[in-house]
């Protein structure tokens, strides 16, 4: 009978521990992490400020400046339909190489077949006053006078531009309408899904300056040299929606 | 005996002088009570809510300090009260157009600054969206501060009092562009103006003259279409049929937006403290009220585009005009513009 009870307390405590581990494991899925790239080309060559020459689809020469902008919503949907938010922004800058990578963690384990973010900064961190990081006004891409973040700047040097000293900028921004340049990107990964495990996984995403200036506007340094309110935003927010893609995946095993 | 009895007192003598001192310190006075927000009897639901940006004496008095300190200005000339003085509720008293550094005059009239957490939009042209980022304006604009925030930054970092003031209010040592603009709106967003001699008159605290009370009625008919109380404005951008200055010719609210419609537009201003706030309208043009009334009453003076509802004012006679100006005047709330919470921290020998 003593023997009985002894495998029955035994039997209970086993269970216990089992529906114990189940729990963890259910509460505390296992998390990994991924490292955004972005890599920064004008058609075929690399982006090289200051010193690289390029031609636009007219035909005309230009050297970039500057090229930074912002990214933020950044959102991972994995096969099951699970998705993975991140809510931060962070401002791409080419000029900072160390800004050209995102760390995202706390991402649960699994496959993922696409990313989603946006461009721009969304209306409610339009509207929200004083804030810090990416989104605080030192870093040159906040309009005071007329409250709102600059989503893309990109500068540079034509000659056929008719401003002083050939000079082109850009300064895109636009929170509601008429001009919304806040824009929606969609990347497919199904083809080489992202799988997130205990290590890292590395994905890299190639942005394409040479479709900010075209497609479907194509942008002549003649007539349009300058952007820098919200006229003519919503050209040049049309042409970058197409300037992100996929180069590749590395899945850590 | 007598020397003991001299040590004593000189001892007592310092420890009061102390206590005194203490007592006079800016920093000891205001206590948490003093500056505890609580929405005005018949004041709608504010737009800026102070739940995202938590009132505390620390930060409050961080953001009088630097409203007050010319350290805001590129050569450390002007501050914020140079051109928004409290007696004339934060205007620019007889200044028709602002003044920065280097004695540059700006392009428009120093507007009020009371019951700023009311309002959605700030700036004549409604420009700015948030108050927390409504003073990078003036500091970095050419003919105003002409000051970086970054070297703002840099300046406050260097400085013991402003390093030991944001590491009272924040908490800890960081001092950024974040932790300075909510400062400074925990000091803007409590400038409210709520008692005056009208305010105590709706709560039969008071009494109107025969000539106030006429002034009233005719206000009600033909003012309050876009001076609504409680907060006299009514937020909207309008025409107010003056002709545009073509030495400045501001397009107004037509700027920020871009639609035509909106060129020569302007925020309407709340006109509570009013008589404090001379001169009037966005360019300052008119110095007494007397010429502003008379502007509203003379039709056939109205710029082309002026807006519609200007033609319901029709023209006043002179006792009309007399009354509503005395209206006006019950509208100065001294408990605001003489409140000690809002003075002037320093002392100034020049």
């Amino acid at each position: 009978m003593k023997k009985i009870l002894q495998i029955f307390i035994l039997i209970v405590a086993l269970i216990l521990i089992v529906v114990q581990y189940s729990f963890t494991l259910i509460s505390k899925p296992y998390k990994g992490s991924i490292q955004i790239n972005f890599k920064h080309i004008v058609g075929n060559d690399l982006l090289k400020l200051d010193s690289m020459h390029y031609k636009n689809e007219l035909g005309q020469d230009f050297i970039i400046s500057k090229f930074k902008y912002y990214v933020g919503k950044i959102h991972l949907t994995n096969a099951n339909g699970k998705d993975f938010i991140s809510k931060d922004y962070y401002l791409i800058n080419e000029d900072e190489d160390f800004s050209k990578q995102i760390n995202l963690s706390n991402i649960p384990n699994g496959t993922y077949t696409s990313i989603h973010f946006i461009l721009g900064v969304d209306s409610l961190h339009n509207f929200s006053g004083a804030q810090s990081g990416a989104l605080d006004p030192l870093n040159a891409m906040f309009w005071a006078w007329n409250t709102g973040y600059i989503f893309l700047k990109l500068e540079g040097n034509s000659s056929f531009s008719k401003s002083p000293s050939g000079v082109f900028e850009y300064h895109i921004g636009g929170y509601k309408q008429p001009t919304n340049s806040i824009r929606q990107i969609d990347l497919d990964l199904s083809s080489t899904p992202l799988i997130i495990n205990s290590n890292t996984s590395h994905l890299n995403i190639q942005s394409d300056v040479a479709e900010v200036l075209k497609t479907p506007n194509s942008i002549d340094f003649s007539i349009l040299s300058s952007v820098t309110d919200l006229k003519n935003a919503e050209l040049i927010a049309t042409n970058y929606k197409d300037m992100f893609s996929i180069l590749s995946i590395k899945n850590e095993k | 005996m007598k020397s003991k009895k001299r040590y004593i007192s000189i001892f007592l003598f310092v420890i009061i002088i102390t206590l005194l001192s203490f007592k006079n310190d800016p920093t000891k006075k205001i206590t948490l009570k003093d500056i505890t927000f609580t929405n005005p009897k018949g004041f709608p639901k504010p737009n800026y809510n102070f739940e995202n940006n938590k009132i505390s004496v620390e930060k409050f008095i961080l953001g009088k300090t630097l409203f007050y300190d010319n350290i805001l200005s590129k050569d450390n000339t002007v501050n914020c009260g140079t051109c928004h003085q409290q007696f004339a509720a934060f205007a620019h008293i007889d200044h028709k157009l602002s003044h920065g550094i280097y004695a540059k005059i700006g392009t428009r009239n120093v507007p009020a600054l009371q019951n700023l957490i009311w309002k959605d939009t700030y700036m004549w042209d409604g420009g700015v969206n948030n108050m927390e980022v409504q003073p990078i304006n003036p500091i970095t604009n050419p003919i105003e501060m002409d000051e970086l925030i970054a070297n703002v930054l840099i300046k406050l970092k260097r400085d013991s009092t402003y390093i030991s003031l944001f590491k009272k209010a924040w908490k800890d040592t960081i001092i950024n562009s974040e932790r300075l603009l909510k400062s400074l709106a925990q000091f803007t967003g409590l400038l409210i103006s709520s008692n005056s001699r009208y305010d105590k008159f709706i709560n039969k605290k008071d009494t109107f003259s025969a000539s106030e009370k006429n002034g009233l009625r005719l206000f009600k008919s033909k003012c309050a279409n876009c001076h609504i109380d409680p907060l006299f404005t009514d937020n909207s951008y309008r025409n107010n049929g003056i002709k545009i200055d073509t030495s400045l010719k501001d397009m107004g609210r037509g700027k920020i937006t871009g639609i035509e419609n909106d060129n020569q537009t302007f925020k309407v201003p709340s006109l509570r403290n009013v008589e404090m706030t001379y001169p009037y309208m966005h360019d300052g043009r008119f110095k007494t009220l007397q010429q502003v009334v008379d502007h509203y009453s003379k039709p056939s003076n109205f710029s082309t585009n002026a807006d519609r509802s200007l033609l319901k004012i029709g023209e006043l006679n002179t006792v009309e005009k007399m009354d509503i100006i005395a209206f006006l005047k019950t509208l100065t709330d001294c408990a605001f513009l003489y409140d000690k919470r809002f003075a002037d921290p320093y002392i100034r020998y020049n």
